[in-house]
């Protein structure tokens, strides 16, 4: 009963003092402030892929805010199922944008009030209207800004227009490529065809994860002069039955070693040698480095295959929770996250915010693609880079200016995930 | 009370009514229900209460899905060979060349051993043994045997079913350890007496005698090998498909009706096996 009560009147002073307060506490800082005592109870349950759970962010969460983040990781197909099937496993989904897509429709997720965001105005042009400068142009595929509105707080349809209900707040993302082993090539790569490439039999590999993996292969079809996409995040049947023909003939024929799922087999299978050259994530092009093995996240010439991830709040959260869930957004966004992932070589959704979490040299090396002028190491201490070394890709605008097609779901999703299972089992 | 303890079959249902419950709440309910989610349709965030054949047509349509099947039993097969020999061979020591009994127990549990760890832990131990730079390739350079890293150690069907048998010996070893033990010793005196020699007891005499022992460890390793699909993903690098694979590839794509009907496809495929296997050999002599 005094239960109840506490917590109507909570809420009833909430109301009017969010405002007030917000304003008066200034805006990092703010409204956590006011109900510092209960919220220490609150856990919020986040689930997501390895790239962003991490341990670091709850404790710091828990220093920051005072609630508990419970942080599970799973791989991009298990974090598909649970945001689709399992709404009351979770209060925020650690989603991709491509994956908000399939997903929105089951109306396990509800949309945020931008108004609420500090930092909204800030969010990278991306997101927003899908474009980096007002004069960028929009690649193929997902971009997030195509799914991240809709209509209202249960809106079912995704608009294109700054609607002020944003579905997925962006948080992290990069810009991918292929990497390799610079020591066993010996050689400049500059073009994703080199995937298939035979000089590199038996020493190539591509992730197993149907969605992202035929974008991947869409690029190396292009850059071999097979074929000329219309839209690569959306293909026809036959586009599909082309692209997924030419890997498996590539398969059949001894290409490659393994196929990966999961962020560690990527690291494994290149700091082992057994794959010289391989579809990768920027971190794993850093923990292979870390061990002191050189690995390169090669510019190609036709572009980055790029992806973008986001928190969404699960339909069924409400009253404190639910404040708890956008105090922990507004924190998400304030900067010392934003820096944390951008010291691993991501992108933060506000990057001016990171900046003041970053060193002068970290920025420039990380955000800027200036030389470093001094060690560069990751948030875990381990050594990236010395004086002098550039960041692969260069800056920011250069990176995400240079994307050529955003990971995507397809009408013909069904009929790409069954040919993607014959390819695997071919 | 007096009679209804007189009422045998009421008794009768009564008493196997616990295990019957919980064979019907965990066993043949579960089943239903994937037989039912096997008619319905699929998108790809939700899946439709229907009543159509479609994932069963697609099944049956597509060659992956013989290829696949195929592979099941190429990989059950081989690693049925290689797990009855040696498990035989294990048992056969354990039984009749060690003589006391608690050298017998000793060794028995030695077997166990490997068994205390994880089989994901002790199947991925082989990745870094049998990689291209790996222990097994470094060593045999070092020896001179080869020049060259020898490429097919690992992520083929040379791993696959390596990582099968080291799996799954232990299931072999056990019911056929099991039944030699209980073979009476003076049929072996008897036959000896007069005059068969170690060959002609081996093959009159124990192998007739551990039918059932090796029948039952034959079904435990086919059903855990045509089950299986952690093991193929990892040591083929997912480079190869069995079953199993099909149906957690389906389950990762929200397809649970397509993997429901494959599923059942190969639940029946492995009563099949295990109706034939059963037409050789009387087990419940064992039991």
């Amino acid at each position: 009963m005094t239960e109840t009560t506490k917590k109507l009147s909570r809420r009833s002073v909430l109301k009017g003092a969010t405002a007030t307060a917000a304003f008066t506490a200034g805006s990092t800082l703010g409204a956590p402030m006011i109900w510092a005592q209960n919220i220490k109870d609150v856990t919020i349950r986040q689930f997501g892929t390895g790239v962003s759970n991490l341990n670091e962010v709850a404790q710091k969460v828990k220093e920051d805010l005072g609630f508990t983040l419970e942080m599970t990781a799973l791989d991009t197909d298990s974090v598909t199922q649970r945001a689709a099937t399992q709404p009351n496993s979770f209060d925020i989904a650690d989603i991709e944008y491509f994956i908000c897509k399939k997903v929105w429709a089951a109306g396990n997720l509800q949309a945020m009030d931008t108004t609420k965001l500090d930092n909204y105005d800030k969010i990278v042009g991306i997101f927003r209207n899908g474009k980096l400068t007002p004069d960028s142009e929009i690649a193929q595929g997902t971009a997030p800004h195509t799914v991240g509105f809709t209509t209202g707080q249960n809106g079912t349809e995704f608009v294109q227009e700054e609607s002020g209900w944003m579905t997925l707040i962006p948080t992290i993302y990069n810009a991918d490529t292929l990497g390799i082993r610079p020591d066993l090539i010996n050689r400049p790569i500059n073009n994703w065809s080199e995937l298939l490439n035979p000089e590199f039999a038996g020493k190539a590999s591509i992730l197993d994860i149907s969605s992202i993996g035929i974008m991947d292969m869409a690029m190396v079809v292009e850059s071999m002069g097979e074929y000329t996409y219309p839209d690569k995040g959306n293909m026809t049947k036959e586009e599909i039955d082309l692209t997924i023909g030419i890997f498996t003939e590539a398969k059949k024929n001894g290409q490659f070693r393994a196929f990966w799922k999961s962020f560690d087999e990527s690291v494994n299978l290149m700091a082992s040698g057994e794959v010289v050259i391989q579809s990768m994530w920027s971190p794993a092009i850093t923990a292979v480095k870390s061990q002191g093995i050189p690995c390169v996240y090669q510019p190609l010439e036709e572009g980055y295959r790029s992806w973008g991830g986001g928190l969404g709040i699960s339909a069924a959260l409400s009253g404190l929770e639910l404040e708890a869930a956008y105090e922990y957004i507004n924190w998400y966004l304030s900067g010392w996250v934003g820096g944390f992932l951008m010291r691993q070589g991501y992108y933060s959704a506000v990057p001016e915010t990171s900046k003041a979490f970053m060193s002068e040299n970290e920025w420039g090396y990380w955000f800027e693609g200036k030389e470093a002028t001094d060690a560069i190491t990751s948030p875990f201490g381990d050594a990236l880079a010395g004086a002098g070394d550039v960041r692969d890709g260069g800056s920011f605008e250069e990176r995400m200016g240079a994307v050529a097609c955003w990971n995507s779901v397809m009408d013909e999703n069904q009929y790409m995930v069954r040919k993607w299972n014959e390819f695997i089992a071919a | 009370m007096q009679k209804l303890r007189e009422n045998n079959a009421l008794m009768g249902w009564l008493m196997v009514s616990p295990l019957a419950s919980v064979l019907l709440v965990f066993l043949v309910a579960p089943i239903i229900m994937i037989v039912i989610v096997s008619f319905w349709r699929a998108t790809e965030f939700s899946i439709i209460p229907a009543f159509v054949w479609e994932n069963y047509e697609f099944l049956f349509g597509s060659p992956v899905t013989y290829t696949v099947f195929l592979n099941t039993f190429k990989y059950a097969l081989i690693t049925w060979i290689f797990t009855v020999l040696i498990g035989f061979t294990v048992a056969y020591y354990l039984a009749f060349h060690v003589r006391s009994l608690t050298w017998q127990i000793a060794l028995f549990l030695l077997c166990t051993i490997p068994f205390w760890t994880s089989n994901i832990i002790r199947m991925i131990s082989w990745i870094p043994f049998l990689g291209r730079n790996g222990i097994a390739n470094s060593a045999l350079i070092s020896w001179g045997v080869i020049d060259e890293p020898v490429e097919w150690l690992l992520f083929s069907d040379f791993a696959v079913i390596l990582a099968f048998v080291h799996l799954y010996t232990l299931f072999m070893v056990v019911p056929i350890f099991n039944t030699m033990m209980r073979i009476d010793k003076s049929l072996i005196e008897a036959a000896r007496d007069a005059g068969a020699n170690g060959v002609q007891i081996l093959w009159n005499i124990i192998i007739p005698l551990t039918k059932p022992g090796i029948m039952i460890g034959t079904i435990f390793v086919v059903t855990l090998v045509m089950g299986d699909f952690i093991t193929v993903r990892f040591m083929s690098g997912s480079q190869s498909a069995n079953v199993g694979r099909l149906i957690s590839n389906d389950i990762a794509l929200l397809q649970y009706p397509s993997a429901s009907a494959t599923a059942i496809i190969l639940l029946i495929t492995v009563l099949m096996v295990i109706g034939i296997l059963l037409r050789f050999v009387n087990i419940r002599k064992e039991l």
